[in-house]
């Protein structure tokens, strides 16, 4: 009984690896018990089987791991970046990110309120932030497209970038980025979402 | 065994499930219901953001057509694809359990707001700008003259544009406005047909414009280069579009380029585009392109239109008279004062794009016609409990996707304060979709539901496949329907 529950669990696991199951344990629609996708709900379930019927992950700007799109899984400190997000009540919410990691697709990944409504095609401004002056100036210039659709964005101010385009590097350790007061958009009865 | 099943029924998960005569667990009638008037980007975002901030709140999602998500389906250019991804973000929220979207359902006609308010705590209008404004000028209704709005929804294929048939035979078109919507009709118009070809135009559009004679584009407003509308994105767009020239006059743009100092970084950056192609000598490459293009743009800065001219021999446009403006006052807040100057441009097409107008849907809710919104503070609505807008019913047709969020998320927080104050009642039990559903089915109103919405998706995209375009749209209601029952 226990051997073969063993075997089940290293089998999610190697599963989990090679990403051939999603973890739905960082997912704010999993969390919020409001995902849809039918691997999230055998995984709640806590079904043995859950690793026979592998449903196609859907494709949704909440659940788009950057962590699926190349960087490194393994847990190399010198793969760490650290990264606080200042949420629109003043929140401070501090997160382990990696090398490699979409700032855009990061705030998704921990519930943060950043919405990325082009996905990351440079055809909105609503992943707009801004980046603490410590860390600005080391950010590689952003292309015409981009300072094209800052352009549009509300509050614009010397120090803002889209989330989108803002990839994660080692010097960038320590960035802090706050989402601009465009509007009030906070959990009314003070529920934060706790970051992984 | 069937015992056991029952019995697993009846512990309700979360404390919110019960038991309904026909024995199916179904949401308890103390949840907060809200019903959301339009399912564009306004009902979309204020769903989401009512959803996400109370778990207890149910959403239902009334829209006139059986197809959802409004201007982005509708009003987004064709080759602007990447604006429409936010489509999957609304995707997602229809398809939360406490989130049901009904299509077909004509809100004024087969439903009154009064009703709404009946069967839910709160109503959310979000049906947004579906008139236009006029020009108010003679002339306009002559054949060949058609607003921007029914333009775009003719190549967009919105239903109730499908038989505009705009004659593309002349050379010459004139845009009245100088915003984005004026500068995506001038793309559109002008655009090589093979970059077309593989986006979501309308077929019939696509056939048209593939025989079209229109050679040039002038784009007028009745201000300067400085309050010029639209953004720097499709300003770039006109300059890079292949196979076209820019045509402007030098002497509009005098005293813009020092005048530029002050300015806001995004004003700045597009004007001094503009400055650029208008007075700017091309480089070798650029200069050569131009003497290759068969196709020219081009704005015309201070003139406002006073009349459409009639061909007397056809019964259609020959041109349009326009007065010469000259400016009191800069930046924003110019205005733009008649010279007694005259000037008549020889045109065939004329496209009126100075703005889409809310209109009022139901008697019983409070409209101010003058500025054609929803009179609200904070996106409540005034003298009326209950009742909230957003989007452009709240503030006005201006603003793009990014805006519209905003402003909805604005109201969804009004809406969520006045359900943690008490100022809403929630303590009686509202029918919701129950009422509704049983209403409407006495009426032979029969909804779509977010389901059949993806039938049709399927088969708009599987029809588009066929000849390479993302999808092909279905062009009339009835042909909506039919798949969407099948």
């Amino acid at each position: 009984m226990a051997t073969s529950a063993a075997v089940r669990s290293s089998m999610g696991l190697t599963l989990r690896l090679s990403r051939v199951i999603p973890d739905c344990s960082t997912c704010s629609l999993y969390r919020l018990r409001s995902c849809v996708n039918s691997a999230a709900n055998l995984q709640r379930t806590g079904s043995a089987d859950s690793f026979r019927t592998i449903n196609r992950h859907l494709q949704t700007s909440i659940g788009l791991y950057h962590s699926e799109e190349g960087s490194s899984n393994a847990e190399d400190p010198e793969d760490v970046v650290n990264v606080v997000y200042i949420d629109r009540s003043g929140q401070r919410i501090p997160v382990k990110a990696k090398v490699g990691d979409n700032v855009l697709y990061l705030a998704h990944k921990h519930g943060i309120e950043l919405e990325g409504a082009c996905e990351a095609s440079l055809a909105c401004s609503t992943c707009h932030v801004y980046v603490n002056a410590a860390h600005f100036d080391k950010l590689p210039e952003p292309e015409e497209r981009e300072d094209d659709m800052l352009d549009m964005a509300a509050m614009l101010q010397e120090n803002s970038r889209l989330g989108c385009q803002i990839i994660l590097t080692p010097e960038l350790d320590g960035i802090e980025l706050t989402l601009p007061k465009v509007t009030r958009n906070f959990y009314v009865d003070g529920h934060v979402p706790k970051p992984h | 065994i069937l015992l056991i099943g029952c019995t697993s029924l009846l512990r309700p998960p979360s404390g919110s499930a019960g038991i309904t005569r026909c024995g199916k667990a179904c949401y308890s009638s103390c949840n907060p219901k809200v019903c959301i008037v339009g399912s564009g980007p306004a009902g979309f975002y204020t769903a989401q953001h009512i959803i996400k901030a109370r778990q207890d709140v149910e959403v239902d999602i009334y829209e006139r057509l059986p197809v959802p998500f409004g201007l982005v389906r509708f009003g987004v250019a064709p080759d602007h694809p990447e604006v429409k991804n936010v489509i999957n973000t609304f995707t997602q929220t229809a398809k939360h359990s406490r989130c049901s979207f009904y299509g077909n359902v004509n809100v004024g006609k087969d439903v009154s707001i009064d009703e709404l308010q009946q069967a839910y705590h709160a109503v959310v209008l979000s049906y947004g700008a579906e008139g236009n404004r006029s020009i108010g000028v003679p002339g306009e209704g002559l054949a060949g003259v058609y607003s921007a709005k029914d333009f775009v929804g003719w190549y967009n294929g919105l239903p109730n544009c499908r038989e505009l048939s705009p004659d593309l035979s002349c050379e010459t078109a004139v845009i009245l406005g100088q915003g984005n919507v004026a500068l995506d009709v001038a793309r559109i118009l002008l655009s090589p047909i093979d970059s077309l070809k593989k986006t979501d135009i309308t077929q019939p559009a696509l056939e048209a414009l593939a025989q079209s004679q229109v050679r040039r584009v002038l784009i007028v407003g009745r201000r300067g280069p400085m309050q010029i509308a639209c953004t720097i994105k499709e300003l770039r767009e006109m300059v890079n579009l292949p196979g076209t020239r820019p045509e402007m006059v030098a002497t509009d743009f005098e005293g813009v380029a020092e005048a530029l100092k002050d300015v806001p970084r995004p004003r700045k950056r597009l004007t001094e585009l503009m400055l650029k192609t208008a007075l700017e000598k091309p480089g070798e490459k650029e200069q050569e392109r131009r003497n290759k293009a068969s196709r020219i743009w081009g704005f015309r800065f201070f003139r406002s239109p006073i009349e459409v001219l009639a061909d007397p021999n056809h019964n259609k446009i020959a041109g349009i008279r326009l007065a010469v403006n000259k400016l009191e006052g800069s930046g924003e807040g110019a205005q733009a004062v008649l010279t007694g100057e005259e000037e008549d441009v020889p045109c065939g097409l004329v496209v009126s794009s100075i703005g889409y107008k809310s209109l009022s849907i139901d008697p019983s809710v409070p409209f101010d016609s003058r500025k054609a919104i929803v009179p609200n503070i904070m996106g409540r609505v005034q003298q009326a409990a209950g009742l909230y807008c957003s989007g452009w019913l709240k503030t006005g047709p201006t603003g793009v996707i990014a805006t519209t969020m905003n402003n909805s998320f604005d109201t969804a927080r009004s809406l969520m304060e006045d359900m943690d104050s008490g100022t809403l009642d929630l303590s009686a039990a509202k029918p919701g979709s129950q009422s509704i559903s049983a209403l409407l089915e006495k009426r032979g109103v029969k909804p779509v539901t977010f389901s059949d919405w993806e039938k049709i998706d399927n088969v708009e995209m599987m029809r588009g496949e066929a000849s390479g375009k993302p999808r092909e749209k279905l062009l009339k209601v009835e042909e909506m329907l039919q798949v969407a029952r099948t």
